[in-house]
């Protein structure tokens, strides 16, 4: 291809490190996170393989702790977070709505630094000890007992903060003002409004994060004593303002990856979605009533039971709104004609499994079963269909679909629906045992157990090996395909979308003049749809 | 309509779209710290209702005239800031330079007052910590006030003095002739900026200086 693209246009550390370009800034985030992620993996393998075993054998019970400590900080804050909005975002949000660039492209480059930044300041703490508090941080003991590297990963997560802000801040300022013309609201890509969404979480739960791991650290350093209580704090205060932000995190996690599934269930269906403006609304109604459900992590913590009540109740309304979205995906399936190329493969793993670990969230919101299950692997089990079996199916289909707009190459078909399968039969052979194991009262957190569950953590340990197989296997053809895969034509799916109608890879100012947009989103079965997806 | 103003971004098509930009932008920055006091504000709220008669206690412990006069201190650089803004729309960057530095020295006068008061603290013993000493039995409650009252009004602090950080570099824009009345809303987003340091005292003077004062 002779025509400069955004990757060929300049060549040099020093091109991509001051780069303002989205694209790049995108593919920065995308290297840093895949080291975060492995990094994170390499815990998890660790804590699996203690677990092999019912005695405590390959690590002791201090050095377990940290291990579960820093997988929860390195994934939920390094990984997860930033996962699909600062790379897939980040590369597809002006794309999609027919822009050159981010309102504010320094920002978004800063935003970048940020995070390296506090992503540098955690890994200080892992090599200076790490830390043991668990990724909850909870009071007294983060604040006044534990002797490891807390401060440092405070400081670290306190950093990382402010790049999700500046991210949010500047996907809402560009979805708002940096539009096409023609591109009304309604005809916004679903992937634009959940990322919309997940951009008010950000920048209205981050800051309170921020402020609550800052009067830990005060209290850390000069012994002021904020949740102390030994002068009267409260530690509960503590707990009601970490979930006030890291519950609606949980949505930072899953709305951009059901943005991701929206976009792919209606391309590989040839179908228009059904009930576009539903899963658009479901987004918002997400994102404001995840803000008011934080303390159903708390029933068993000596809250008022009136207030859990409340919460029990709100945790159930925001199933309503999840569901509408499960829906309105499977009925955009209902007579489609579907194909099983590997981002749908992922599309459709993400629904099976986001619905367990959905379904399974009511469970734990009724106040009763909680306090069976709480702080046992039912709730690990939860956690991770949501995030592992939502966020990184939702996040590697998503990079399989855009790939070819990415990179310019088309990745090996036959290789990526293998590697699909394997993440997905890993994954339940990981986590499914996991909620019965829990339901049986193993406790998290502990780094032996009775001898009874250990048939079942075997089947989990296996699972994990199969799992990280097959989150392998992408790494190794992705690489590849940069170089030996077959060259991208501008739109291989044929899918509907801005960012289809540039050439892939996009030139730096994406498109050559501003499209005009007069159709509505999702036009599905596009108009050449003779036309075959162009596969190696 | 082709813009071929010097200001304008590349990623804008016109100088009203880049002005649109900034100034949500800002008022979403602003929210995010509406939040992010906002944290502070719930945990003072919530001990400030456990511990009352602590609260009024340790709040006589302030001056409330260094308090006051630094109130109307930090009011009256909201003043000089709005005229800043508006000399800006004019384009008269020697009006914008000579009423941004009158904000400085207001806020250094703020600050220093802030800083005369902390030492007062100091010499009373009522830095919350190892050496924290109050008199009567509200002693460890009264610590918790004045651990607010450090954090709060040392985040305020801080605010101002990246506040004036932004103004040196506001100063120096308008003086090599940067602004102009199509293009002068970084003094504007400074301004914005700057009065909601001057909203967040507002709110803090009564709530740590004039608590049960009656």
């Amino acid at each position: 291809m002779s025509a400069k693209n955004y990757l060929n246009v300049s060549y040099g550390a020093r091109s991509w490190l001051l780069t303002k370009d989205h694209k790049r800034i995108a593919l920065l985030y995308l290297a840093s996170i895949t080291l975060f992620f492995f990094l994170g993996g390499a815990f998890a393998v660790l804590i699996r393989l203690e677990l092999l075993t019912p005695q405590g054998d390959l690590v002791q019970a201090e050095t377990y702790n940290k291990l579960f400590t820093m997988h929860g900080v390195i994934m939920v804050f390094f990984f997860l977070i930033p996962s699909i909005p600062a790379v897939l975002g980040n590369f597809l949000v002006p794309m999609m709505i027919g822009a050159r660039d981010m309102a504010f492209p320094r920002l978004n480059l800063l935003s970048w630094y940020v995070y390296t930044i506090g992503g540098i300041l955690s890994l200080v703490a892992v090599v200076s000890g790490g830390v043991d508090t668990g990724w909850t941080f909870y009071t007294p003991y983060s604040s006044t007992y534990s002797n490891t590297a807390v401060m440092v990963t405070a400081v670290g997560i306190f950093i990382t903060g402010f790049s999700s802000i500046l991210t949010g801040l500047n996907f809402i300022v560009t979805i708002h003002k940096m539009r096409a013309p023609g591109l009304t609201w309604f005809r916004l890509p679903l992937f634009i409004w959940s990322n919309y969404a997940t951009s008010l979480i950000m920048v209205l739960g981050t800051p309170v994060i921020a402020i609550t791991v800052l009067l830990v650290g005060i209290e850390r350093f000069f012994g002021v004593g904020i949740f102390d209580p030994k002068l009267g704090g409260d530690p509960l205060l503590f707990q009601h303002l970490f979930w006030f932000y890291s519950h609606p995190a949980v949505y930072i996690m899953i709305l951009p990856g059901m943005g991701v599934v929206s976009e792919l269930v209606t391309c590989f269906s040839r179908k228009r979605i059904f009930g576009y403006p539903f899963i658009a609304f479901a987004s918002l109604a997400i994102a404001v009533l995840g803000f008011l459900v934080w303390a159903h992590h708390m029933f068993v913590s000596g809250m008022s039971p009136y207030a859990g009540m409340i919460f029990s109740f709100l945790s159930f309304m925001v199933a309503v709104p999840s569901a509408v979205k499960v829906f309105n995906w499977t009925a955009t399936l209902y007579k489609g004609s579907i194909s099983y190329d590997a981002p749908m493969l992922y599309a459709m793993g993400f629904i099976g499994l986001f619905t367990l670990g959905g379904l399974t969230g009511l469970f734990l919101a009724t106040i009763a079963v909680d306090v069976h299950v709480h702080d046992t692997y039912f709730i690990v089990a939860h956690f991770h269909y949501i995030m592992v079996g939502g966020t990184v199916m939702a996040y590697l289909g998503g990079i399989h679909f855009w790939w070819p707009k990415i990179s310019g190459r088309l990745y090996p078909e036959g290789w990526a629906r293998f590697a699909a399968l394997v993440v997905f039969v890993g994954f339940n052979l990981t986590f499914f045992p996991q909620f019965v194991v829990g339901y049986l009262g193993m406790p998290r957190r502990y780094h032996a157990y009775p001898a009874e569950f250990q048939v079942l953590n075997v089947m989990s340990t296996a699972g994990a090996s199969i799992l990280a197989v097959g989150y392998l296997l992408p790494m190794v053809y992705f690489v590849w395909s940069m170089r030996y895969g077959a060259k991208a034509s501008s739109n291989p799916w044929d899918a509907t979308g801005l960012e289809w109608q540039t050439p892939s890879p996009p030139p730096t100012e994406n498109f050559e003049q501003t499209p005009e947009v007069t159709w509505e989103a999702y036009d599905y079965p596009s108009k050449d749809k003779e036309k075959e997806p162009q596969v190696a | 309509m082709p813009d071929h103003s010097p200001a304008l971004a590349h990623q804008f098509d016109d100088i009203e779209q880049q002005h649109e930009s900034s100034s949500l932008g800002m008022w979403i920055f602003l929210a995010t710290e509406v939040m992010f006091f906002g944290g502070m504000f719930l945990g003072y709220a919530v001990y400030r209702a456990m511990y009352p008669t602590a609260f009024a206690e340790a709040s006589r412990h302030l001056d409330i005239w260094l308090g006051g006069i630094n109130t109307a201190v930090l009011l009256c650089s909201s003043l000089t800031m709005a005229l800043a803004v508006h000399a800006a729309q004019l384009g008269a960057r020697r009006t914008v330079a000579i009423f941004l530095v009158a904000t400085i020295i207001l806020a250094s006068v703020f600050l220093g007052i802030k800083a005369f008061e902390y030492y007062h603290k100091y010499e009373e013993h009522l830095i919350p910590g190892a050496v924290f000493e109050f008199p009567g039995e509200n002693a460890n409650h009264a610590q918790l006030f004045f651990s607010f009252y450090f954090a709060m009004t040392g985040m305020h602090a801080l605010h101002m003095v990246i506040g004036i950080g932004v103004m040196l570099i506001m100063i120096a824009l308008a003086l090599r002739g940067r602004f102009s009345p199509e293009y002068y809303f970084p003094v504007e987003m400074t301004g914005l900026y700057w009065h909601f340091v001057d909203i967040v005292w507002v709110f803090l003077f009564p709530l740590l200086y004039l608590v049960d004062r009656s």
